[in-house]
């Protein structure tokens, strides 16, 4: 795939509709066929073959019903030759393949059942599963995307990308995860493991969308995608409609936060006429409707403090007050040093920079962020306002030296300079 | 054929001194090296690159005890550069090769002056031949 322009279309009408289909088609493969691997490879070939077929001989009418079929006769194909290898079976053999040689046709009604889609969500978000195999997994038999285009998005090598996604099918099957809806008692943690899952493949694709990195930012799409879908399998979920509106309303920022040669832009350097508003007003609308509901969740929180931002023309018009206590509220939701950090660059605003410097004192203590180059940026923003030239050089610097992204090294290694530059 | 070009960077002045650079300079080298990387790519040679983190926190892994990792800081305090990242090119003949690791070689220090930064090109090995073949 070449890189392309913005403009190029990266995926067409027919990749979309795959994308569609590929859940409720896996599905109804795999409950037919208990054995969730090898349904989930037919599958992948009959998407394959359907990309390849429909781009050329135009869509079938019923492409719901071709998906099925194909896929059913890979399936039954692979149970022949398996069942060759094993001769002495049989009796078992004959019995089995007369099960499976009916093969419906293509232009089978194949009901798209809403709760298989979401049994094949929570399968491949288990949280028995670690979450680069989830993410994978997630992308190919719930996103409906191919090996090799996961493996491009997630910059590794695709027979690495191949092994990553038959472990997690061996994962699923050894730890005996069920193709199934959670029961009651365990449906919250099961759903926070999804959320956390689409979330993380959000970021994947958001931290990295800068420059000409075009895959990685269709990897954003995707997860919209399939948060929209799962909002539309479970419309009463607020933290379901919390994760979209918190990834529509951070998207929506997408086209300012790198300039022309794709150095990071920081939020208060953004130019915010380039925000993208109808996704500000689609994830503002989303959220005042959620936020009534009863239970608020982190995702909710945090799309509140998204919108907060999106819906200001300045830093200086920003409701830092506001975002402060909502940083006090997620704090109360879980105890997390990225939170507080955050919290800290608040009181900055609110109350000026001695005030922010003060509570990240406290952070030195926590063993799960002292040393974190985050830190030492926040540091260095903060030393900054306060206008001690000095120091914000020294924690720039201390920052650039601890990052593992590029990017965000480049930006650093830049401030630094240019504080470095107004002392002189 | 494959190459290997390491960009090897002086240990002790931290990359060339970019601390002390202007940040217009900064700009320059990083528009420098993204421009490399586009072109390589558009050009179908480019087969991987990546920059490594600071030297400040690498460490030598050895293996230990019942094959558990010892590990120690690294790397050896006495080395004069650092490995600072890498290209694998595929190209058509080793002379293309070096001419993209000068090309890199090139890229703008302070003022605009190329840093003729040394590039160490090795050709990566192919696979052997399949045993039955």
């Amino acid at each position: 795939m070449s890189a392309g322009t913005p403009e190029t279309p990266l995926v067409t009408n027919v990749e979309h509709l795959l994308r569609d289909l590929a859940p409720q088609v896996l599905a109804a493969v795999a409950r037919r066929y208990e054995d969730f691997a090898a349904a989930e490879d037919a599958v992948q070939e009959a998407l394959i073959a359907a990309a390849a077929q429909w781009n050329s001989d135009g869509i079938p009418a019923n492409p719901r019903g071709w998906l099925y079929h194909v896929a059913l006769r890979r399936l039954t194909d692979h149970l022949r030759s398996e069942l060759a290898r094993r001769r002495r079976e049989e009796a078992v053999a004959s019995e089995l393949i007369a099960e499976w040689a009916f093969v419906p046709p293509s232009d089978v009604e194949v009901p798209a059942n809403s709760d298989d889609t979401l049994a094949l969500l929570f399968m491949c978000c288990h949280p028995a599963l670690t979450p680069v195999s989830a993410i994978a997994l997630t992308l190919r038999a719930v996103g409906g995307l191919t090996t090799a285009q996961i493996a491009n998005a997630l910059l590794v090598p695709e027979a690495t990308m191949a092994q990553r996604i038959s472990r997690a099918k061996q994962s699923i099957k050894s730890s005996g995860i069920a193709f199934s809806l959670p029961t009651e008692s365990e449906r919250s943690e099961r759903l926070s493991a999804v959320l956390q899952v689409l979330y993380l493949i959000f970021n994947e694709g958001y931290a990295s969308s800068i420059g000409s990195d075009l895959h990685r930012a269709d990897l954003s799409n995707e997860a919209i995608r399939l948060t929209r879908m799962l909002r539309e399998l479970l419309p009463a979920e607020p933290e379901v409609s919390g994760l979209l509106a918190l990834m529509l309303l951070t998207d929506a920022r997408r086209a300012a936060r790198a300039d022309a040669d794709g150095a990071l832009i920081p939020l208060d350097e953004q130019d915010r006429s380039l925000w993208n508003r109808d996704l500000i007003a689609e994830g503002a609308a989303l959220l005042s409707r959620t936020l009534s509901s009863d239970s608020v969740g982190p995702y909710q929180v945090q799309a509140a403090i998204a919108a907060l931002h999106d819906e200001a023309s300045s830093v200086q018009d920003t409701d830092w007050p506001q975002i402060r206590a909502l940083y006090g509220v997620l704090r109360g939701i879980s105890d997390n040093p990225m939170v507080a950090l955050n919290q800290a660059v608040a009181a900055a605003m609110v109350e000026g920079p001695a005030a922010g410097l003060e509570q990240l004192a406290a952070l030195d203590g926590d063993a799960r962020i002292a040393g974190h180059y985050r830190l030492d940026a926040v540091r260095g923003h903060l030393f900054e306002l306060a206008g001690n030239r000095e120091r914000a050089v020294a924690h720039f610097r201390a920052a650039a030296e601890r990052t593992a992204n590029m990017a965000e090294r480049n930006y650093l290694l830049t401030k630094a300079a240019r504080v470095a530059a107004e002392g002189r | 054929m494959k190459f290997m070009l390491m960009m090897h960077a002086p240990r002790g002045t931290g990359e060339y001194g970019v601390n002390a650079w202007s940040p217009d300079d900064f700009k320059a080298h990083i528009a420098f090296m993204q421009k490399l990387n586009r072109d390589l790519t558009s050009a179908g040679e480019l087969v991987g690159a990546e920059g490594l983190a600071s030297p400040g926190e690498a460490k030598i892994v050895r293996s230990g005890k019942n094959g558990q990792p010892a590990v120690s800081d690294g790397p050896f305090a006495e080395s004069k550069e650092f490995l600072a990242g890498y290209w694998i090119v595929e190209v058509d003949r080793p002379e293309r090769a070096y001419q993209i690791a000068a090309r890199a070689s090139s890229a703008p220090g302070p003022g605009g002056t190329p840093l003729v930064i040394p590039i160490e090109v090795r050709q990566v090995m192919s696979a052997p031949p399949p045993a039955d073949a």
